[in-house]
């Protein structure tokens, strides 16, 4: 079964924000509900570099691990949904999240926290896939129909890829060789350093232990 | 309510960048800050309108509903690159976007406009219905009684004025067919007194490039730029701008193609780049021949091409001698080893193209710029060759269409100009009378004098009537689909409209005019709601020269009319319905699209319009599979050879079956393959040299092998090939020329029979001497910090009569020669890659307003610093006009200490007042702002009257 990832290219995002636009236009989130947003690091600046964030649908997903009504499930294809019947918008996902995924809708007259609201790699929800119901709650699924997010369908540069994560790795594989540079953008020395140190601190510290 | 929402937004935005990031230094980004600057009622009051609109698209996006899913393919309506989108319709209700993956030009592929089109099936913020502001209020009317009232008021002030006293606003938005069907719409009215939006956008391009070359348009291809070596961006932020073009962009730049981007801010593009200069603004000149100067210092240009295909550079090459580095980097600011390592790169990776937009052209000197640029690369060898040429990125989706065919001042479609002969060719064309024409004008003089350009028609109105070289002043002005905050002194424009008899806007959305008018004004302002181009058919010519044909997506929304239809019903108000569509069929009022584009092909022999018939080009939108991406051929298929879209000049007959010019002025193809060489347009000989192109540089296969002129019956009976055409062609083109034989039997003989090209062979020209600076000088911007540079490079003497108006230059840089003082920063302006243009359209869409919500200035930290101004606090950005601005600001390195720069979309807001009480009730823009161009200065250039809106000065000072 294929895993879906995503992965965004910071050689070639231009942060264009077509994949935040491709997302409201999908799954029709009200105004400010934006489940994907494009993070510009060293804006203006020599070096800038812009990266489309939204879930990342992770294999050991955090906010599945602390969600008190057990609301979120993973699908054969490794997409990380939820079920917003079971969803109480307590919040707790959002802290959890490495990456500010889950988004709140204000609901109300007093404004409180409504049910949570991130990307569901187009994938919909618990309900029929393709149903009414579905839509509602939670946009489009356009992987039920064979389609891939269209986010990274409409990406202005390709910089935004989803799909089988052997796959769009190995677009990225392909693109970093060609480049003769970027591959160590995703690997160990942009996690725990530059100068190509052999191996963070911490972890010698745990073999000499 | 919002201001929780926000909070949370910018919470999760810091996180962020403290995970991903360690070791980023501490700014903060323009999302970052707008989103927390949006904070505000409006947007609040907004998001709570949207709420229904989005429930009903919802209810009608079910996908549960019955109903079959219908596909149409369309093209994005918001940028010249022309990405295909393929709309699911359900029972007339759009309710997916897909991508085309297959259009060879965008791949799918799209920026936030491209991504948001199918909000315009929403189209909550329109114009619903025609209205008429009534003591200062906008009221609903029928149809009926608007054009009644506007035909009556126009007809009047047609009788009393004469009809010069009307000026009309077309539009780059409109399809070919309708801004062709618009300048033919304005004939028949009788006035030259139209223009579009290329004015102010490459208008100096298309002069300056015709005259060096032959044709006013990019030369290769956005494709194309896959085969450069290196690309060098000047004056465009192509990530901003044409943000699908970086596909193609950043594939070459992974393939080892180098980037350069010269701008006086560090733009998007820049941050792509290999090599970023930064520059003062409005002095391209000196950038250009700084690299022009190592590159002729170290022997890089290409000397048998320039000896066979260049006339005058030896004159440019003694102007380019008094640049060196010293001179450069006083007037500029850029070093000699910088420029040293730009002209290296792009001498030795070769071919090497080079890409401008605005930043250059929006100058009182815009015509040299360019031309300055073009001269770069004909020393380089550059053009006329795949990978090189100047790729010229339009704006609009349809500006380069609109400047081909549309409403021009100085020329019929074509580029056939306004002289007697053109009148009569188009007059054959259109079956009428060319007397009967002549008749509708005030005098056969106004005929063939060119109209006042839309960037000043508002000194039509003001200047004094003794002054202008018209008989009336401007009564009525008709805002055919243009905003009014995209022209410069919008401060002088309230009080034009102030004086007007009458203001008409036609357009999708009320637009700034509506909302300026009733500022202005308690009455006389009638708005008439037009459908966009998903409510219609017809082509679009993108950037690159390639026809798409769009089809109907939906049914006009409310009670909305495509343009052509408004025209029709105009037109019979004014009693020429039937000329105007004599070779058209109407159905219910509505011209056909079809017929038009047919009757473009009949008459525009000049630019190669006539090959693209509606039928192929419905047929290339079907068979997009068939093209190459690198190349824009067809591999087999039943498009065959053809390029994508039949990029023009595409010659002849559609069943001649030219194929298109992907690359134009190619020697190394045949001219029935899409090769070519620079046009004789100017004459055969100049000063006893000849213009002609030299002995073996001919396009592939032409019979002559060496320059020769353009084509007519006379040269064709010389040269023995008269015969070659049938009798039934003999007959037409006997007196005829390549442009103006209707039967394309010249085009046919010379180019199938004898492989030559119709327009001759000649030289492209280094000096053009038809131009106030026949080579290109670098002249000081009319409002410059700087007057020792002034002193050093004065402008251009003032013009009494031109454009039909009084225009100055020394007289208004000599007064302000030290406005320094007093506004010391250099404004400069630009683009948001969310908005478009004036940007109503694109603020009235939810899914796009919310991505930016406020107008802003970027100042640096060091300028800020002194004025004590922090990021994100309320300034004023005030100009000599006496406006002032009230926008937030943006400390930010992206600009130098000295320049500050403002996105141009904004308008809703008014030196500090939210207009959001003139627009009509409920159809406003979501985000509202202040337009630069409220406070923009005067300046003009000198051949196009292009506004010079990209350097002059202002002052920023705490709110």
């Amino acid at each position: 079964m294929a895993r879906m990832k995503f992965l965004c290219d910071s050689e070639r995002c231009i942060e264009c924000n077509g994949c935040v636009t491709a997302c409201k236009n999908e799954n029709e989130t009200p105004w400010g509900i934006q489940r994907r947003r494009v993070v510009t690091l060293g804006d203006g600046l020599p070096g800038e570099k812009s990266v489309s964030v939204a879930c990342m649908h992770c294999s050991d997903a955090p906010c599945m691990a602390v969600c008190p009504t057990d609301c979120f499930y993973r699908t054969d294809e490794g997409v990380v949904l939820h079920d917003k019947d079971q969803c109480i918008g307590c919040g707790y996902c959002f802290y959890a999240c490495p990456f500010g995924a889950p988004q709140f809708p204000q609901e109300g007259n007093f404004g409180i926290r409504g049910k949570m609201d991130k990307c569901t790699f187009c994938a919909g929800g618990p309900e029929k896939d393709g149903s009414a119901d579905e839509h509602q709650k939670y946009g489009g699924n356009r992987l039920a129909e064979g389609k891939l997010p269209l986010c990274a369908e409409m990406c202005s540069t390709k910089a935004l890829l989803a799909g089988d994560a052997d796959v769009i790795s190995e677009i990225f594989r392909e693109r970093a060789l060609t480049r003769g540079k970027g591959g160590e953008l995703w690997g160990w020395q942009q996690a725990y350093g530059k100068d190509g140190a052999p191996a963070p601190a911490p972890a010698k510290k745990e073999v000499q232990k | 309510m919002l201001m929780q929402k926000n909070k949370t937004a910018a919470t999760r935005r810091s996180r962020l960048t403290r995970d991903v990031s360690l070791s980023a230094p501490e700014t903060i980004d323009r999302r970052t800050f707008l989103k927390r600057s949006g904070i505000g009622l409006g947007v609040g009051a907004v998001a709570g309108q949207l709420g229904g609109g989005m429930m009903r698209q919802a209810e009608a996006a079910d996908p549960g509903k019955e109903g079959k899913v219908e596909i149409r393919r369309t093209v994005c309506t918001h940028c010249s690159v022309g990405c295909a989108i393929d709309a699911e319709v359900v029972n007339g209700v759009w309710v997916g976007q897909e991508p085309v993956f297959d259009s060879p030009i965008n791949l799918g592929a799209h920026c936030a406009k491209g991504a948001s089109v199918r909000e315009h099936g929403h189209g909550e913020m329109r114009l619903k219905y025609p209205m008429k502001l009534v003591d200062g209020k906008y009221q609903k009317i029928s149809w009926d009684q608007a054009l009644n009232e506007i035909g009556e008021k126009l007809l009047a002030i047609r009788k009393q004025h004469g009809p010069d006293a009307v000026y009309w606003i077309g539009s780059s938005k409109h399809s070919n067919e309708q801004s062709y069907l618009m300048r033919k719409f304005v004939s028949f009215w009788g006035t030259n007194n139209c223009d579009h939006q290329a004015r102010v956008c490459h208008a100096t391009t298309v002069a300056g490039v015709a005259n060096t070359w032959g044709y006013g348009a990019m030369t290769n291809s956005y494709n194309d730029m896959q085969n450069a070596k290196a690309i060098f961006f000047m004056g465009s932020n192509a990530a901003e701008a044409h943000p699908v073009a970086m596909m193609h962009v950043l594939h070459a730049k992974e393939s080892g193609t180098k980037i350069i981007v010269a701008d006086p801010r560090f733009t998007r593009t820049a941050a792509k780049a290999d090599q970023y200069v930064r520059f003062r603004s409005g002095t391209d000149i000196p950038v250009i021949w700084g690299i022009l100067y190592h590159v002729f210092k170290n022997g890089w240009e290409d000397k048998q091409y320039i000896a066979d295909r260049v006339y005058g550079m030896e004159k440019v090459r003694e102007e380019v001698a008094k640049w060196t580095p010293e001179v450069v980097k006083e007037a500029c600011g850029v070093d000699g080893e910088t420029l040293f390592k730009v002209a290296e790169t792009m001498a030795k990776n070769r071919p090497s193209s080079i890409v401008w937009c605005m930043g250059q052209t929006q100058h009182s000197i815009g015509n040299a710029m360019v031309r300055a640029f073009c001269i770069l690369q004909l020393a380089l060898g550059n053009i006329g060759k795949s990978g090189g040429g100047a790729n010229i990125f339009r704006g609009h989706d349809n500006v380069q269409g609109a400047t081909d065919l549309g409403p021009n001042p100085d020329s019929l479609p074509g580029y056939y100009g306004i002289a007697a002969g053109a009148w009569k060719h188009w007059a054959r064309v259109w079956g009428v009378d060319y007397e009967w024409i002549k008749s509708r004008y005030a005098s056969e003089a106004m005929m063939t004098k060119p109209g006042i350009t839309v960037s000043r028609w508002i000194d039509g109105v003001l200047e004094k009537n003794e002054n202008i070289d018209q008989g009336p002043n401007l009564k009525a002005v008709v805002y055919w689909g243009m905003a009014p905050n995209s022209q410069s002194r919008g401060k002088e424009m309230i009080e034009a409209m102030k004086a007007l008899d009458l203001l008409v806007v036609v357009d999708p959305y009320p637009s700034a005019t509506a909302a300026m008018g009733a500022m202005a004004r308690k009455d006389g302002v009638y708005l008439l709601p037009a459908s966009t181009q998903f409510e219609t058919v017809g082509s679009v010519t993108a950037s690159n020269r390639s026809l798409q044909w769009r089809e109907k997506v939906i049914e006009p929304l409310f009670e909305s009319k495509p343009d052509h239809t408004i025209m029709y019903l105009l037109a019979q108000k004014f009693g020429f319905e039937k000329e105007f569509t004599k070779n058209i069929k109407v159905t219910n009022n509505e011209p056909s699209m079809e017929d038009t584009l047919r009757e473009i092909n009949k008459g525009s022999w000049t630019i190669g319009y006539t090959g693209q018939s509606p039928e192929r080009l419905k047929l290339h939108m079907k068979n997009m599979h068939t093209f190459d991406v690198k190349t824009l051929r067809a591999k087999g298929g039943p498009c065959d050879g053809d390029y994508f879209g039949l990029p023009w000049p595409c010659y002849g007959t559609p069943e001649m079956k030219h194929p298109g010019s992907p690359n134009l002025y190619d020697t190394s193809r045949h001219v029935m393959d899409g090769g070519g060489n620079f046009r004789a347009n100017f004459g055969v000989e100049r000063d006893g040299v000849s213009l002609l192109a030299g002995d073996g540089s001919a396009s592939k296969g032409a019979d002559l092998q060496f320059g020769y002129p353009e084509f007519d019956h006379v040269l064709l009976k010389k040269l023995g090939w008269w015969d070659d055409l049938t009798d039934e062609e003999k007959k037409e083109a006997e007196g005829k020329n390549w442009k103006t034989d209707l039967s394309g039997g010249i085009q046919r003989v010379v180019m199938k029979v004898h492989g030559c090209h119709p327009f001759g062979n000649a030289k492209a020209r280094a000096v053009v001497w038809n131009f106030p600076d026949a080579v290109p000088l670098h002249r000081e911007a009319l409002y410059s910090p700087r007057a020792d540079m002034v002193e050093k490079y004065p402008t251009h003497d003032d013009k009494k009569a031109f454009w039909r108006l009084p225009t100055l230059f020394k007289s208004v840089q000599q007064k302000n020669k030290d406005i320094g003082k007093d506004f010391p920063l250099i404004l400069t302006s630009g683009r948001l890659v969310e908005y478009e243009g004036g940007g109503e359209e694109t603020r009235s869409n939810p899914w796009l307003a919310e991505l930016q919500q406020e107008a802003f200035v970027e100042i640096n930290p060091k300028a800020a610093n002194d004025r004590g101004i922090r990021d994100g606090e309320d300034v004023w950005v005030k100009t000599p006009t006496g406006a002032q601005l009230k926008v937030k600001a943006q400390v930010t390195e992206r600009v130098d200490a000295t320049t500050c720069f403002m996105p141009f979309h904004f308008s809703g807001r008014w030196m500090g007042e939210d207009m959001l009480k003139y627009y009509p009730e409920g159809a406003h823009p979501i985000v509202r702002g202040e337009a630069v161009n409220t406070a923009t200065t005067y300046g003009y250039d000198s051949v196009t009257m292009m506004q010079e809106t990209k350097t002059t000065v202002c002052q920023v000072v705490k709110a």
